[in-house]
């Protein structure tokens, strides 16, 4: 019934209560709920009110108008899964974890220990598909000045980072433990986050994105350098080509002089590479790095190759040039003066090609949290710890994170891992200490709960939770429950 | 025709929750079962009508508060302006600076008149008003920035303190601040004083001048802002820890100021992750429980 009379420039004014807020152009009036959308006044949010908190734009909390029941709630049927995200905890942790829930899973009476843990020593380590040079290995990186993790081993087309941990969170200067606290949050969160490497690269990481290193976006990560290609396809290439060339920022590989051309007898073509030899048909720094072809900066391949030698090379001969990534290809026949000239790929060339496109897969940064349940995280599920750090180790608990599965890792204590993109929007947070505080689930049989010394006086059935302001919306994963 | 505002009861079936336009307000009263119902009958009863009775003298309400004569007529109208008053000697300042506290208070009074409750509290979208008797006391967890979820901090008020009003100004707020502050709370002796407060503290944390601050009048957010062109603070970038000391500082001397005119009770003032306590009993530093979410509001009504 409301209505909107468009006003000066494109405000309009809003009746939809007497204080008649003027609203320009994508902005909202004084309650939030009521917009301007293009000059046409639009509800924002029909069914979900605000109630605003402690502060000023606090948390939002839905809830419907009618005080009916709740959509979309941690909480849902069937097979419901409680996670840890918003439960807040009672560190220290000689009280009872904030929710000791009561469900029944295949029959079985499960018992799900709710918590969120404060995690000082935790970290992340990430993962960047990238072949570009991000900086030497135990180089510093730092987010806004602060030195918040180092570069560890490069490994299969990746560079990881391992940031946090205790000695950044805690060992350093109040601001490098804020800082930390806070790239590892939003890392975590799956927000992006600049890094930079000292005597390397600035990259932007975003779980579940491409890296952006030195302001230029990863598209897709190699199958191999040049010379693995070289080795991947060389049976697919023989009898159909006599040379190839796979160029490449890092090694660019030459099919009649690699180990693996000499397994097939491939006779010498007299090709001449510019650049500096490694090993044998692998040459480093055939142009200087690029967004050209497979990261040099070359638009022309053939700018790479010498003149042909006269000895070995004869008209006729046939060349197929191609970039790691198979993003560009070309073909190519010698002529009298042994000077190649494009042709037209053949049809079982332009496969290969595209064989080497379909094994690049799109490169990502991905992200791990490590963390590891202390102790007194522990005692807030059990009186006695150390039965659930066994019991864990004995599968009969169930540790997930947010309701993702975790890898826990063997040896002392429940240090687990877990990837960040499998865990709902927003389940990270952290507390001035500095730390992060991060959800974590134990689930085991009611019966196997309490003879691990459980807090049985503070199990609540599930249905208690119901209609409950402590519940709040998460996307719904299938197929991931306890 | 006349508007009725949405009256119901939180899904717990024990928090009442009246909302009527930009007004948003959660109750909770503690005692027999006869008396709180009373006190929410009361409560929507008082609340029906007081937003067009605001909206009546709005004109007035949005401009700069005259430190000694009050036009106003209405009895929320002339709390808030009796609430701007003593800051406005010196500052710019509209009665609107203290809408929300004195809402809160006003529903809380219409309570009060109607039953007797062993504790209650009108929480006015984090500006909040207080009753405690007896061995009653109220938790109040502090957020350290509304986008980021932690509470730094907790204010617990006993009965026999004189705060009943607590407040929270800073500029993630829905209303607009001149100052940097990311939170400055506050606990006066009444709701309106401490959202008056509030925002003349949160004010004052401020680096006026600095490049890394980014202002707009704001009139251009809003066109009918109370604060007309007034430079609003719109992004804080990067400064460094002095600053960000010097900047805090420039508001615990406001702080202190009021507090020394009685004006307020004690600040907890936060600016990106530093905190400064002024006067305030009850606030306890240090590291604390973590909690986050939805939990934040729970603790609040503890």
């Amino acid at each position: 019934m409301t209505d909107a009379t468009v006003a000066g420039g494109d405000k309009i004014r809003c009746d939809a209560c007497p204080v008649m807020c003027y609203i320009k152009p994508g902005a909202a009036g004084a309650c939030d709920r009521y917009a301007n959308h293009n000059g046409e006044l639009v509800r924002v949010d029909p069914h979900i009110v605000l109630e605003q908190t402690v502060s000023h734009g606090g948390r939002l909390v839905p809830f419907q108008a009618g005080g009916g029941d709740w959509d979309g709630k941690i909480v849902r049927e069937p097979n419901v899964f409680v996670t840890a995200i918003g439960a807040g905890t009672t560190y220290p942790d000689y009280k009872p974890a904030p929710f000791i829930v009561s469900s029944e899973v295949d029959g079985v009476d499960m018992v799900t220990v709710v918590t969120e843990g404060i995690f000082s020593y935790c970290g992340v380590k990430v993962k960047i598909d990238t072949d570009r040079y991000l900086g030497p290995e135990t180089a510093t990186v730092r987010a806004e000045g602060e030195a918040i993790g180092h570069v560890t081993t490069s490994e299969y087309g990746s560079q990881m980072l391992s940031l946090g941990g205790v000695h950044h969170l805690t060992g350093g200067s109040k601001k490098e433990g804020r800082v930390t606290c806070d790239a590892l949050m939003d890392l975590s969160n799956c927000k992006p986050v600049e890094l930079t490497i000292d005597g390397g690269a600035t990259v932007v990481v975003q779980a579940g994105y491409p890296p952006i290193v030195n302001g230029v976006a990863e598209e897709r990560m190699r199958v191999g350098c040049g010379s693995a290609t070289i080795g991947m396809f060389a049976k697919q290439w023989h009898g159909k080509v006599d040379e190839v060339v796979v160029v490449d920022d890092h090694i660019t590989g030459v099919l009649s002089e690699h180990q693996a051309g000499k397994l097939l007898d491939i006779p010498d073509t007299g090709i001449k590479m510019k650049g500096r030899r490694s090993t044998p048909g692998r040459y480093f720094q055939v142009a200087d790095p690029g967004t050209g072809w497979g990261g040099t900066n070359i638009s022309d391949p053939l700018s790479v190759l010498g003149p042909f030698n006269p000895k070995e090379a004869r008209p006729g001969l046939t060349m197929l040039m191609v970039s790691t990534t198979g993003e560009h290809a070309a073909y190519y026949e010698l002529d009298e003066a042994l000077r190649p000239i494009e042709k037209q790929m053949p049809p079982d060339l332009r496969f290969s090609v595209e064989r080497i496109q379909e094994n690049c897969e799109p490169a990502l940064c991905t992200v791990l949290f490590m963390g590891g349940a202390g102790g007194s995280l522990r005692a807030g599920v059990t009186d006695n710890p150390v039965r659930l750090t066994r019991s864990v180790k004995d599968a009969l608990t169930r540790v997930t994170s947010g309701g993702a599965p975790v890898y826990v890792w063997p040896g002392g204590g429940i240090t687990f891992m877990v990837d960040v993109m499998q865990m709902p929007a927003g389940a990270f947070g952290y507390v001035p200490t500095p730390a992060l505080v991060a959800p974590i689930e134990f689930t085991l049989r009611l019966s196997d709960y309490a003879a691990l010394g459980g807090h049985m006086d503070h199990v609540r059935p599930l249905a208690s939770l119901r209609d409950n302001t402590e519940t709040r919306p998460m996307p719904y994963i299938p197929g991931r429950r306890a | 025709m006349k508007r009725f505002p949405q009256i119901a009861l939180l899904p717990d079936g024990k928090r009442l929750h009246l909302q009527d336009g930009p007004i948003d307000l959660v109750i909770e009263a503690k005692g027999g079962e006869s008396d709180v119902g009373a006190a929410y009958e009361a409560a929507a009863r008082r609340f029906t009508g007081l937003l067009d009775e605001l909206c009546e003298e709005l004109v007035e309400l949005r401009r700069a508060a005259d430190p000694i004569r009050c036009p106003l007529k209405g009895v929320v109208a002339r709390r808030m302006h009796a609430a701007v008053a003593p800051f406005a000697v010196d500052h710019f300042i509209t009665p609107m600076a203290a809408v929300a506290g004195s809402v809160a208070e006003e529903i809380l009074g219409s309570m009060l008149r109607a039953a007797r409750l062993d504790r209650a509290y009108v929480n006015n979208g984090g500006d909040i008003a207080l009753h405690l008797t007896g061995g009653e006391q109220f938790t109040v967890g502090l957020m350290d920035r509304p986008d980021h979820h932690g509470v730094m901090q907790t204010i617990s008020i006993e009965a026999d303190d004189p705060a009943r009003g607590i407040a929270t100004s800073g500029r993630h707020g829905r209303s607009f601040s001149l100052g940097i502050a990311d939170a400055v709370t506050v606990l006066a002796k009444t709701a309106s004083q401490a959202d008056a407060a509030a925002t003349i503290i949160a004010n004052a944390v401020d680096l006026p001048g600095h490049p890394a601050i980014v202002r707009c009048p704001a009139n251009e957010l809003q066109p009918d802002s109370d604060l007309g062109a007034r430079l609003v603070t719109r992004d804080v970038g990067a400064i460094r820890e002095s600053e960000i000391d010097d900047a805090l500082q420039a508001g615990v001397g406001r702080a202190q100021q009021l507090l020394a005119a009685g004006l307020i009770e004690g600040a907890a003032l936060r600016l990106l992750g530093e905190t400064a306590v002024v006067g305030a009993t009850g606030i306890k530093t240090g590291v604390l429980p973590a909690f986050r979410g939805s939990t934040i509001e729970r603790i609040a009504h503890v």
